[in-house]
């Protein structure tokens, strides 16, 4: 799954990035422009201009650590599954986010900066991932509204970027598009199932709604006025439509399913405009949505820590991995000399 | 039909605590790698464990499913080697805590997977039919997982001097519980008798062969066994399956009339 992360800046107050007047090669810049102009696609071999490739690292690696992050929130409700056919589903799902945090590091390894180094940017705190994965899960309907509502707002965020102008993280996102089609067809489901259920039920899945739905809104990112980000992304055909546009798409998608499922969207001003013809929102807390990108959330501590115990505790192993390789080789050139 | 029952009880308790046991690594994994690697085991240990409790259900008739059998039966009634019940980490008691040790995982997935690949080939040709289908389609996943297993075993065992000395601690903490594997329950006997069962006794020749291998490629030193011989696999537990079973029960305990 994934995020508004596209346009934040790491390691900056969470505001914008000035852009700085190009002083790269204007013969080169010209035909990367072309290409660009011409919806074409940048490959790793090609020749980009260092503030792509930058931004594409940032991007990408941000999208990669959204998946391995987001594997905890649902982790966290492998083990008290309440049905061993759901147990497995839970399990399969948050195996793919694991899936797709992989084929993102190759994608963004692709522009030259190695796994390890996009890890240490995570594990030190100067890499941002997306901000929904620090709230807590707290009930089990929690698992079927993330698929839900996190990987269908993710799924509206990435089917554009399908299209995106750098070749491997485009055919990375096709992939990662399918599955996440597939978790919020089976979220939905699961919840479904569930109000058939007990009323006990029934009251989980719409306490579990009434906490997601507007960070879900959120994870789109800051309205348009206020992303100046995305008009560079938009210019390289990283970004293809403006967070405004997909966060109304999502809402507008969502409200029937919400009717059909029978819960009621915590948002008094959510109704149908006939003259737009589309669904009207109330107000995003955004003072809130910056306090947890800049790490002041409910769980982005617990998020972090258990991403940098995880890594710190499995040292050893990678080096025994490491050792046995290198021993293995040289017994090997001795065996052949 | 009831020493059909409590040998398929046996198999897939053994398959669902250890699937378990693997979900736990699910995100705190020592590279991403392995936290896809597990689980896959996790989910094939899983996909066993409800194909023999559906079994097991059919079998039983009236109301009884899957997951009545995962989910409403006490500790007592879980039937694995207690070997597969152990946190991954080494002897500590019920309520103490420590860190996930990837050694003590992958010691004890591969002596288990040792015995699987040789069990599950030779109930292919178990008389209930069921099984035996059962049986050819974990002989695959198992295999899968014996290669995994191994193929750690040997990084580890002969792979830095700390890791070497993880791997063998986590060997001789475990080693003594793989004794269960050859003491024959009432339940295997029956199955035996019945032509459902393999008598496991039969496969421990193959088992040593499989285990010195890779212990002589890892480096490592086999333990000397003896002493107290676990009785997981007739409902005499450790003080640790209460506390997984209390876990993996508890939300649909909370709601015995939930749909899910
Ligand atoms: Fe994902
Ligand atoms: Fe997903």
């Amino acid at each position: 799954m994934y995020t508004q992360s596209f346009n934040v800046p790491d390691n900056a107050g969470g505001k914008t990035v000035p852009l700085a007047p190009s002083t790269e090669d204007p013969v080169l810049q010209a035909a990367f422009d072309a290409r660009i102009d011409a919806d074409g696609r940048i490959e790793p071999q090609d020749w980009m201009p260092e503030a792509y490739r930058k931004t594409l690292v940032r991007q990408i690696s941000q999208h990669a650590h959204s998946e391995i992050v987001g594997m905890l929130p649902e982790g966290n409700w492998i083990s008290r599954a309440p049905s061993l056919k759901r147990k497995a589903i839970l399990i399969a799902k948050v195996q793919d986010e694991g899936g797709h945090g992989l084929y993102l590091y190759s994608a963004a390894e692709t522009l030259g900066t190695s796994r390890d180094q996009m890890l240490d940017g995570l594990h030190s705190g100067r890499a941002k991932y997306s901000s929904i994965f620090n709230y807590p899960t707290l009930t089990w309907a929690d698992v079927g509204v993330i698929g839900w509502l996190v990987d269908g707002a993710a799924i509206m965020n990435q089917v554009p970027l399908c299209r995106c102008s750098y070749g491997p993280y485009a055919r990375a996102m096709v992939r990662v598009c399918k599955e996440e089609s597939f978790h919020q067809r089976q979220g939905y489901e699961a919840l479904l199932v569930m109000m058939t259920g007990t009323d006990e039920q029934k009251a989980m899945v719409q306490d579990a709604v009434n906490r997601w739905w507007w960070k879900c809104l959120a994870m789109f990112g800051p309205p348009d006025a206020d992303s100046p980000n995305s008009a560079l992304g938009m210019r390289w055909g990283i970004k293809r439509v403006s967070n405004d546009e997909l966060r109304q798409k999502f809402v507008d998608a969502t409200v029937p399913q919400a009717k059909v499922l029978g819960v009621t969207l915590p948002d008094p001003d959510l109704k149908w405009n006939e003259e737009r013809q589309h669904y009207d929102y109330g107000q995003i807390d955004w003072a809130e949505f910056w306090e947890t990108v800049n790490g002041n959330g409910p769980c982005n501590k617990e998020r972090l820590a258990t991403r940098v115990k995880a890594h710190n505790d499995g040292q050893w192993v990678r080096d025994a991995a490491l050792a046995h390789a290198a021993k293995k080789q040289a017994r090997e050139m001795r065996d052949a000399a | 039909m009831s020493a059909a029952i409590d040998y398929l009880l046996h198999l897939a308790d053994n398959a669902l605590v250890l699937g378990q046991r693997n979900a736990e690594w699910c995100g705190h994994g020592p590279i991403l790698e392995e936290d896809i690697a597990l689980s896959n085991v996790s989910l094939d240990l899983i996909g066993q464990a409800r194909l023999l409790y559906q079994l097991v259900a059919t079998l039983k008739g009236g109301d009884c499913t899957e997951d009545k059998l995962a989910y409403f039966r006490e500790t007592h009634e879980f039937r694995n080697y207690t070997l597969l019940e152990l946190p991954h980490h080494g002897p500590l008691s019920g309520y103490a805590q420590s860190d996930l040790d990837y050694g003590t995982t992958i010691v004890r997935n591969f002596l288990y997977s040792a015995l699987m690949a040789l069990l599950w080939e030779a109930l292919e040709k178990s008389a209930n039919a069921d099984l035996a289908a059962i049986a050819a389609k974990s002989l695959k996943e198992v295999r899968y997982h014996l290669r995994h297993s191994r193929d750690w075993l040997v990084r580890l065992g002969d792979g830095t001097d700390e890791s070497h000395a993880r791997v063998q601690a986590s060997l001789d903490h475990l080693f003594p519980y793989t004794q269960e594997f050859w003491v024959q329950s009432p339940a295997e006997a029956a199955a035996i008798a019945a032509g459902i069962g393999v008598d496991v006794t039969t496969l421990r020749a193959d088992w040593d062969a499989i285990v010195d291998a890779a212990l002589a490629e890892a480096t490592l030193q086999r333990p000397a066994v003896g002493g107290y011989v676990t009785e997981g696999k007739r409902g005499i537990h450790s003080e640790h399956l209460g506390f997984l079973l209390a876990e993996m029960q508890s939300l649909a305990r909370a709601h015995p009339n939930g749909v899910w």
